[in-house]
């Protein structure tokens, strides 16, 4: 292995781009007060530890884990893969509750922006519905 | 199917029963039928729960093979003395909210999402004891996040009183999921460095690697992450919000099992995963874990005595409370963790009792419960204001309590440590929280109520499953021989016998 630190960037740049792609995701939604930037930022996190995962799993010259009958074959380790199947079927369920909870929060407030909303809610803290006592009891049962 | 096939299935029972009855309370439209079904799928996790107590109390450590596939290639369920108390804990707690929901839940939400919000309620308790059996590192991820989403709709449905509650909900969504995030970081990297997810054996293999710096990593990312989930002081900002604009009956479910978990998560990662490399754990005990739980401590009782909203004064109170059971498992001690674990149960009965009392009240005068709305409820509302008395009084750790053990245990394990600074700490934040209680007790008994309010009523389906959580309460405070022991075998199965 060359030590020089381009060799370095030129072995591992899947890792590489994991981190570039972790920082940008972890940036967004630090810094974004756009509500559904925010989750564009969180995808992208994620995607990147999805990235990270594939990367850890792969072998040097491994094929695909399909068993062939040449036993000298190396194959990659599919267990990231699967892994990563069960964390994608996460992170999307995620997006969708976060777009579903967004939409919710435009039709209350009539903004998804984050600082508009902090500021409607200190001069305006009323509740949206307003409850009277009498329903407060059966429900529709 | 025989008896026998229960009791060997009794581990996934606990987990698959609320899972698999969720999706039937969902389409369900007759409100009380869906609540019914909430009851059963809680309710049978309490019977699992206590039968694993009986089970484990004997020294038993209970392994279960999902789909009996063996370790570490299948995922493992296993049952200790730390996994049956927490379990015990979350599912009784559970099971008495659940009874309270029944009025309150339906009180609050709109008629036509009942059916929805009792399959998320199901969803949110099923994940979170699965949560607590797992012993696969990745499988802990998805059970962390099954129940998180499931937090997510049961807090946004506080909607229907506060609008607030949307952006509390998001909130939660986005902290949560970036620390969920962060934990399957750290998976990665010790997977990368071991190959195994299995706990047992990630512990018998973490010591031999040879990069223990990657391992650092990895601890450092898994356990910020469940930092984040456990609401510890300084990643803690999603927890009062999402507290106070939730629903009152899912308040008081998470308040009394949520957080409760996720600290349960966080023992294990540190006295089981990283068992072999003592040198790292004890340096993030001793630099990360015991500050942050003194500072948030002091921060949660603090911003409790400036709160004037009763639910979000007991939110911040929380943070405290979850200080005083990390800093009782920082001192890595027999009697620190067992301190620990008895105020996991303690709290869960005290913050599960105060916020179904909030709830009540909130349920009869029908806007925002804040010091100034309680005047004059102690007499109008004696029996729900009583049950209140009794758990803040419990919150302070007065004698004849159930606080009063867990303060009593944290402060011997804090003496055995000869930290003196932090017993003086832990008394002056007790004092502390007598300010936020005691403004509360004024009110509701002192002031007299305002002339033109209507008569209350008080309802047995409210203030029942809340004095029943009371009663326990006060049976701990005299008697709290069960809950110590079953803490102490906690601390052993988690520390080993020499710990």
């Amino acid at each position: 292995m060359n030590a020089s630190p381009l060799m370095m960037l030129a072995n591992n740049w899947n890792y590489f781009a994991v981190i570039v792609l972790m920082m940008a995701g972890l940036f967004i939604v630090i810094s974004r007060y756009n509500l559904v930037k925010k989750l564009v930022g969180l995808s992208i996190f994620q995607t990147s530890v999805f990235l990270f995962y594939i990367s850890v799993g792969k072998m040097a010259d491994g094929t695909a884990p399909i068993i062939t009958n040449d036993a000298q074959t190396a194959y990659s380790n599919p267990l990231p893969h699967v892994l990563i199947l069960t964390a994608i079927v996460v992170g999307v369920a995620t997006t969708a509750l976060g777009l579903a909870v967004v939409l919710r929060i435009h039709a209350a407030f009539g903004s998804i922006e984050e600082d508009e909303i902090l500021a409607m809610k200190a001069e305006d803290g009323v509740p949206r519905v307003r409850r009277s006592r009498d329903d407060s009891g059966e429900g529709a049962a | 199917m025989s008896i026998y096939a229960i009791l060997n299935n009794l581990p996934a029972l606990v987990v698959v029963v609320p899972l698999l009855l969720a999706p039937i309370a969902a389409l369900i439209t007759a409100n009380r039928l869906a609540w019914f079904i909430a009851i059963v799928g809680t309710g049978v996790s309490v019977i699992a729960a206590i039968l694993l107590c009986t089970i484990t109390a004997s020294g038993i450590r209970v392994t279960y093979y999902l789909g009996n596939w063996p370790p570490p290639w299948g995922i493992e369920f296993v049952v200790d003395g730390a996994t049956s108390l927490t379990l015990m804990v979350m599912s009784s707690l559970a099971f008495l909210v659940t009874l309270f929901a029944g009025k309150a839940l339906i009180g609050e939400i709109a008629p036509k999402d009942i059916g929805k919000a009792f399959a998320a309620w199901l969803l949110a308790c099923g994940g979170l004891y699965g949560l607590v059996m797992t012993a696969d590192a990745f499988n802990l991820f998805v059970f962390l996040e099954i129940s998180a989403l499931a937090s997510v709709i049961l807090i946004a449905l506080g909607a229907g009183t506060d609008r607030r509650a949307l952006v509390a909900a998001y909130n939660y969504l986005v902290i949560g999921a970036v620390g969920a995030t962060f934990y399957v970081i750290g998976v990665g990297f010790i997977y990368a460095m071991t190959g195994t997810l299995n706990m047992a054996d990630l512990a018998t293999r973490i010591p031999g690697v040879e990069a223990q710096s990657i391992i650092l990593v990895g601890f450092g990312f898994m356990v910020a992450g469940m930092l984040v989930k456990a609401a510890v002081f300084p990643v803690h900002i999603w927890l009062p919000a999402a507290y106070s604009y939730a629903p009152s009956a899912v308040s008081a479910l998470l308040a009394a099992i949520a957080t409760k978990a996720a600290i349960y998560v966080l023992a294990r990662i540190i006295f089981t995963i990283f068992a072999g490399v003592p040198d790292v754990t004890a340096l993030a005990l001793e630099w990360v874990i015991i500050p942050l739980s003194v500072v948030g401590i002091f921060v949660g009782t603090v911003m409790a005595i400036y709160e004037s909203d009763i639910k979000k004064m007991l939110a911040f109170s929380s943070i405290a409370q979850v200080g005083y059971i990390t800093l009782g498992l920082g001192l890595a001690t027999t009697a620190g963790v067992a301190a620990g674990f008895i105020h996991i149960g303690n709290h869960a009965l005290i913050k599960g009792g105060l916020f179904m009392a909030v709830g009540a009240i909130f349920l009869a005068t029908g806007s925002r419960v804040s010091i100034a709305s309680m005047a004059g409820i102690g007499r109008k509302m004696p029996i729900t204001a009583t049950a209140f008395l009794v758990c803040g009084l419990s919150l302070i750790g007065l004698p004849l309590t159930a606080g009063f053990i867990s303060k009593l245990y944290l402060v011997r394990a804090l003496l055995d440590g000869d930290h003196l600074v932090l017993v003086g700490l832990v008394l002056v934040s007790s004092a502390l929280s007598v300010v936020y209680l005691w403004k509360i007790v004024e009110v509701m008994w002192v002031h007299p109520a305002p002339v033109d309010k209507m008569v209350i009523s008080e309802q047995p389906a409210l203030y029942i499953p809340l004095w029943l959580v009371a009663i326990v309460n006060i049976w701990l405070g005299f008697d709290s021989s069960l809950l110590v022991s079953a803490a102490n075998r906690a601390a052993t199965a988690l520390l080993g016998v020499g710990g």
